[in-house]
Order: C-alpha cells, then sequence, then structure tokens
C-alpha cells in the first residue's frame, strides 16, 4: 500500500482522452482548487492578523477574564463562559424537544401532520438570525422580565442562578432564542438518523411485548445513540457561533456571573459589536483572535459531528 | 398481584411519554407563528409607498428602506451570479469525480465551510479587503459568495447523486464524453431541482447579517459606486432596532416583514413547484 492511499482513493479510471473533457476536468478542477485554497488561506489569513494579541498575552488570554480597552488588556475567559453557558442552555432546552419531534415526525404523526409539522420546522431554519434577534429584544424579552424572571425571581431568588436583578435581556433570553434557531438542525439529523434504524429491530422489540415507549427507549434511542451525539454536538456548534440574534438580546455586557438573569457576552456578539470600531491594533487583534477560537472551535465540533453520524450509519449497513 | 400492577404502571408510562412527545413536538411549532404573528402585525403599520422609495431618515421624520433594499440586492446579485456556475462546479466536482484524489478534500472542506460561522467569514474579508480597499459592496458581495459557494456545491451534489447510474451509463454507451454526459443528460434532466436549490440558497444569504456588519458597513445614502459602504437591508433591521426611538423600532419591524415576505414567498413558491414537479421528474428517467 502506498503511503498516501491512507488518505485517497487513487483513480483506477483511465485518464481522460477526450479534448472535452480534458478542459472540463481542467476547469472544474481549477474552481475547485480555487475554493479549497480560499478555504486555507482564510485560516491563514486570520491566524495571522490574531499573531499579535497571542503573542502579547500568550496563553493567559484564554485565562484572563479582563476585557479591558482602556488597559489594553483582553482575555477570552468571560466570553468563552457566556457562550459555553448560553449554548448549554440552549441544548438543554432543545434536544429533549428535537428528540421527541423527530420520534414524533418519524414514527407517529399520520403523513400530512408530519409533512406539515416538519414544513413548520424548516421554515424555522429559514428564517434569518436577525429576525429572531428582532423578536427576542422587543416581545420575548419583556415576556420574560414581566411573567417568568418575576415569578422565578420571587420563588426561587435565594438561588444563585435566579439572584439579582432582571432585565429581560440576558443569558435566559439568549439561551432560549439560541434553542429555538437550534431545534430545526438538530431534529432533521435525529429524523435522517432514526431513519437507518431497520424495521426488524422495532418489530423484533415489539414482537417481545414492549409498549411504543419501550420500543422507543429500546430500538431507536439506544441504537442510534451516537448518531444522537452527533447531533448534538453539531447543535452546539451552531449555537456556538451564532450571532446576530445573541448580540441583540444577550445584553452585551462582558462579566462573569452565575445568574442567568445577568446580560453577558458571547465571543461572537462581542465580534459583531466591537470589530467596526476597534481602533488598537491590539484591540482588533484580540478581536481576530476571538474570531479565530471561533473558528478553530467550529472545525472541531463540526468534523466530531460529522464522524458520529458517520460511523453510526456504517456500523447500522456493515 | 403485582404483576398486574407492574403492566398497568407500564401503560401509563407509555401514556405519559407518548402525550410529553406530542406536547413537546407541538411545541416546536408554536415559535414559529409566534414569530410570524408578530412580524406581520407589527410590520404592516409602516408598509407604505414612502417605506419602498425613501431614504432612512432621522426620529420623528417620514423615510424609508430604499437604499437598503438596492444594497441587499446588488450584493446577493453579485454574489449570486458568481456563486451559482462555481458552486454547480462543486458539485458536479464532488459527484460526478468521487475517484478524485482532491474529491475527499474538498467535500470535508465544503461541509466545514458550511458550518464555518458567518461572522469569521467577515472577518476573513475585512482582514483580506477591507484594510486596504476600505468598506465596499465588493467586500460584502465576497463575503456573502463565500457563504453562498459551498451551500450551492453541497445542494448540486445531493441532487446529482439522486440521479442512478444507468443514466450516465446510457449517455456513455452512446459514444458520448463525459462532459456531454453531464452538461446535456445530468443537467438539464435535474434543472428543477438544482434551480429550486439554487433560488433556496438566495434567500439564505438574504438575510445574512454578521459578514455584512463590517464588510459593507452600511451607509444612510444610496451609494454612488460599489466601491463605497453600501447599506444592507438586515444591516439597516439592525440599527433601526439599536436605535432606541420608537418610531425607528417600527421601521425596524417593517424591514423584518419585508425580508420575511421574501423569505418565505420564495420557500413557499419553489416547495410547490418542486413537489409538482417531483412526479414528472421520476417519469424522466
Amino acid at each position: 500500500m502506498k503511503p498516501l492511499s491512507l488518505f485517497f482513493k487513487f483513480p483506477t479510471l483511465k485518464p481522460d482522452v477526450h479534448v472535452g473533457d480534458r478542459l472540463f476536468s481542467f476547469v472544474v478542477q481549477a474552481l475547485a482548487l480555487t475554493f479549497i485554497g480560499l478555504f486555507c488561506a482564510m485560516a491563514f489569513v486570520i491566524f495571522l492578523n490574531s499573531w499579535p494579541a497571542f503573542s502579547e498575552f500568550g496563553l493567559s488570554f484564554f485565562t484572563n477574564s479582563v476585557w479591558n480597552n482602556w488597559k489594553q488588556e483582553f482575555g477570552v475567559l468571560s466570553l468563552i463562559y457566556g457562550t459555553v453557558v448560553s449554548s448549554i442552555l440552549a441544548l438543554l432546552i432543545a434536544v429533549p424537544v428535537s428528540l421527541a419531534l423527530a420520534l414524533f415526525l418519524n414514527e407517529l404523526a399520520p403523513r400530512w401532520l408530519a409533512v406539515s409539522l416538519g414544513f413548520i420546522v424548516e421554515m424555522l431554519a429559514a428564517i434569518p438570525s436577525i429576525i429572531y434577534g428582532l423578536w427576542g429584544v422587543f416581545i420575548l424579552a419583556p415576556f420574560l422580565r414581566n411573567h417568568v424572571q418575576s415569578f422565578l425571581s420571587e420563588h426561587l431568588g435565594h438561588l444563585p442562578l435566579f439572584s439579582g436583578p432582571y432585565y429581560g435581556i440576558g443569558m435566559m433570553c439568549g439561551g432560549l432564542i439560541l434553542a429555538i434557531m437550534i431545534i430545526p438542525t438538530i431534529s432533521s439529523i435525529c429524523k435522517e438518523v432514526f431513519r437507518t434504524i431497520p424495521h426488524a429491530n422495532k418489530e423484533a422489540v415489539l414482537s417481545l411485548g414492549t409498549t411504543r415507549w419501550e420500543m422507543f427507549k429500546v430500538a431507536i434511542l439506544k441504537g442510534s445513540f451516537s448518531g444522537i451525539v452527533g447531533a448534538v454536538v453539531l447543535g452546539f456548534g451552531r449555537a456556538f457561533g451564532e450571532t446576530m440574534a445573541v448580540t441583540m438580546v444577550i445584553g452585551n455586557k462582558i462579566a462573569l456571573s452565575p445568574s442567568l438573569f445577568a446580560p453577558s457576552q458571547t465571543m461572537a456578539s462581542v465580534l459583531a459589536t466591537q470589530y467596526a470600531e476597534a481602533d488598537t491594533k491590539l484591540h482588533l487583534s484580540s478581536l481576530t483572535a476571538v474570531g479565530f477560537t471561533l473558528f478553530i472551535v467550529s472545525l472541531l465540533f463540526n468534523s466530531l459531528a460529522m464522524f458520529l453520524v458517520w460511523k453510526m450509519k456504517k456500523q447500522l449497513k456493515g | 398481584m403485582f404483576v398486574a400492577f407492574y403492566y398497568l404502571f407500564r401503560k401509563i408510562y407509555n401514556k405519559i411519554m407518548i402525550s410529553l412527545i406530542l406536547l413537546l413536538s407541538f411545541t416546536a411549532a408554536v415559535p414559529f407563528f409566534y414569530i410570524a404573528y408578530f412580524v406581520f402585525e407589527k410590520g404592516f403599520d409602516v408598509i407604505n409607498w414612502n417605506f419602498f422609495t425613501q431614504l432612512p431618515a432621522g426620529p420623528g421624520q417620514p423615510g424609508g428602506i430604499a437604499n437598503a433594499i438596492l444594497g441587499s440586492a446588488t450584493m446577493v446579485g453579485m454574489a449570486s451570479l458568481i456563486g451559482c456556475p462555481w458552486g454547480c462546479f462543486l458539485g458536479i466536482f464532488l459527484s460526478e469525480y468521487q475517484t478524485h484524489p482532491l474529491s475527499r478534500i474538498l467535500r470535508f472542506v465544503v461541509d466545514m465551510s458550511i458550518s464555518t460561522p458567518s461572522i469569521v467569514i467577515g472577518i476573513f474579508v475585512y482582514s483580506l479587503i477591507v484594510t486596504s480597499f476600505g468598506f465596499s459592496a465588493y467586500a460584502g458581495a465576497l463575503a456573502l459568495l463565500l457563504i453562498f459557494v459551498p451551500i450551492i456545491g453541497k445542494a448540486t451534489e445531493e441532487i446529482l447523486k439522486m440521479v442512478p447510474h444507468h443514466i450516465r451509463e446510457a449517455g456513455l454507451a452512446l459514444g458520448l464524453p463525459r462532459w456531454k454526459v453531464i452538461v446535456q443528460i445530468l443537467i438539464p434532466g435535474t434543472m428543477t431541482m438544482l434551480l429550486s436549490g439554487v433560488i433556496l440558497s438566495i434567500a439564505r444569504i438574504a438575510g445574512e447579517t454578521a459578514p455584512l456588519l463590517f464588510t459593507a458597513l452600511g451607509n444612510p445614502f444610496f451609494s454612488k459606486d460599489l466601491s463605497e459602504p453600501t447599506a444592507a437591508l438586515s444591516v439597516q433591521i439592525y440599527e433601526f432596532s439599536k436605535s432606541g426611538f420608537a418610531d425607528l423600532e417600527a421601521m425596524a419591524w417593517g424591514g423584518a416583514l419585508v425580508l420575511i415576505s421574501f423569505v418565505f414567498l420564495i420557500n413557499f413558491s419553489t416547495r410547490f413547484i418542486t413537489f409538482i414537479m417531483n412526479p414528472r421528474y421520476r417519469n424522466n428517467f
């Protein structure tokens, strides 16, 4: 085995002899190479522009929670905290809903209902992020403030999770908006994954005298566990990089606070609010470094998700 | 006795879980109606003729979003003009040249760039173009192009892969070279679906905001030149919503109504048309 064939499958076809074929494949290859080149250039350019910040702050860039333009001191810990907490909050809401939705559409719903509900959820994915933000800041945030957060604060206010003043906008609103936005992603992958479970498996479980729910649990949910994890990771990646809607509802205050009511800031939203106005080189470079981190994290999460889904499908086929 | 209770428990548990599944899946549809209702209700108040023909004005004055609609159309138009052929070629490469050594790398790159946060693409275009040439419609269009191309590429690949292999073999057996099989058989046969893929992707980039924030920047006036900062509908909505004035916030809802109507109209009509055309498409092969 040639060492390179670990990565590439070498062509077994004869090379193109027709002139038109050669020309066509040349054009196609050139366009493909340009795109690959642009992608690599993207990684390179962003890294190059974030290098001043990385060399200035070193590893403390990731462990420092101070982001101060006056003192020219930049650390992303509180941004990472805001991003991770809002994404996890979103997953806590979105995962059960998406799993239920995927089960319902695949197994329970009559055809007309499955088609129309599926269409509505797809439309949810088509709504631009800015409209989610607009709705979040003018409709959802006041609703949360007047009905949900006032109630939580009154009854559970002694917990650090629900302490402090409430404004409506903040971590909770951000998480909720993100949850609505990632439900279509997670549920469509789950639907796809559930469909790969062979009918024989489901029937075998049912023939043992189980109830419908027990069949779902044993045959579908356990059988497609790694696919579900893949879908969740993909949803996490989506929530991680979501910008506009989060920027509008999260409150844009860089602070570490345990309370879900408190305004916060995520890595993507700090870019949206400060990038165009960055005045010093170090500020701009630190922001670019945040972008680079975002890029790398999304690469990691998405390749992990793709790998998990692919592995599960392969298992079932083989 | 105990066994009977156990059966009863299982049955009740089953009922509870099934109703929970039902409840949760209908909850997923609620935000759609909630959002659509408020956008239409609040947006209709400000929609009139001036809204489409005037420039944005200060608080208290009548204004519109003509420049933003024009700017969005320009940038989306430029991006899709270049992006459609480019993306389609990528899709052809992915589906028809699967044995090519680059094919796997390209598939990975396309998948990764679809899921790259769009704001990162904005940073790339900013560092590449804006730092030397300034904010412009070209920069905005490039950012949109980089989002558009992989989406189109992926869609084209999926569509071409649905064509059964014997169609290609039939063409080759007649002595057609490979490029003629692609251009004269595969593409015409899947035209409806390819077009619907392209149009749906245009609807998707029309609402993009994050990559335009620091590439096209926004502009309160009509831009005279493509190398000037340019307004975009989505960025204008963002600007209005941060303004803090009630009438400008109302304008933001108007802009949102225009945007959401565009997206919904495209989605409904494309899906309807492909739904009608689908059986005929299948009979073709």
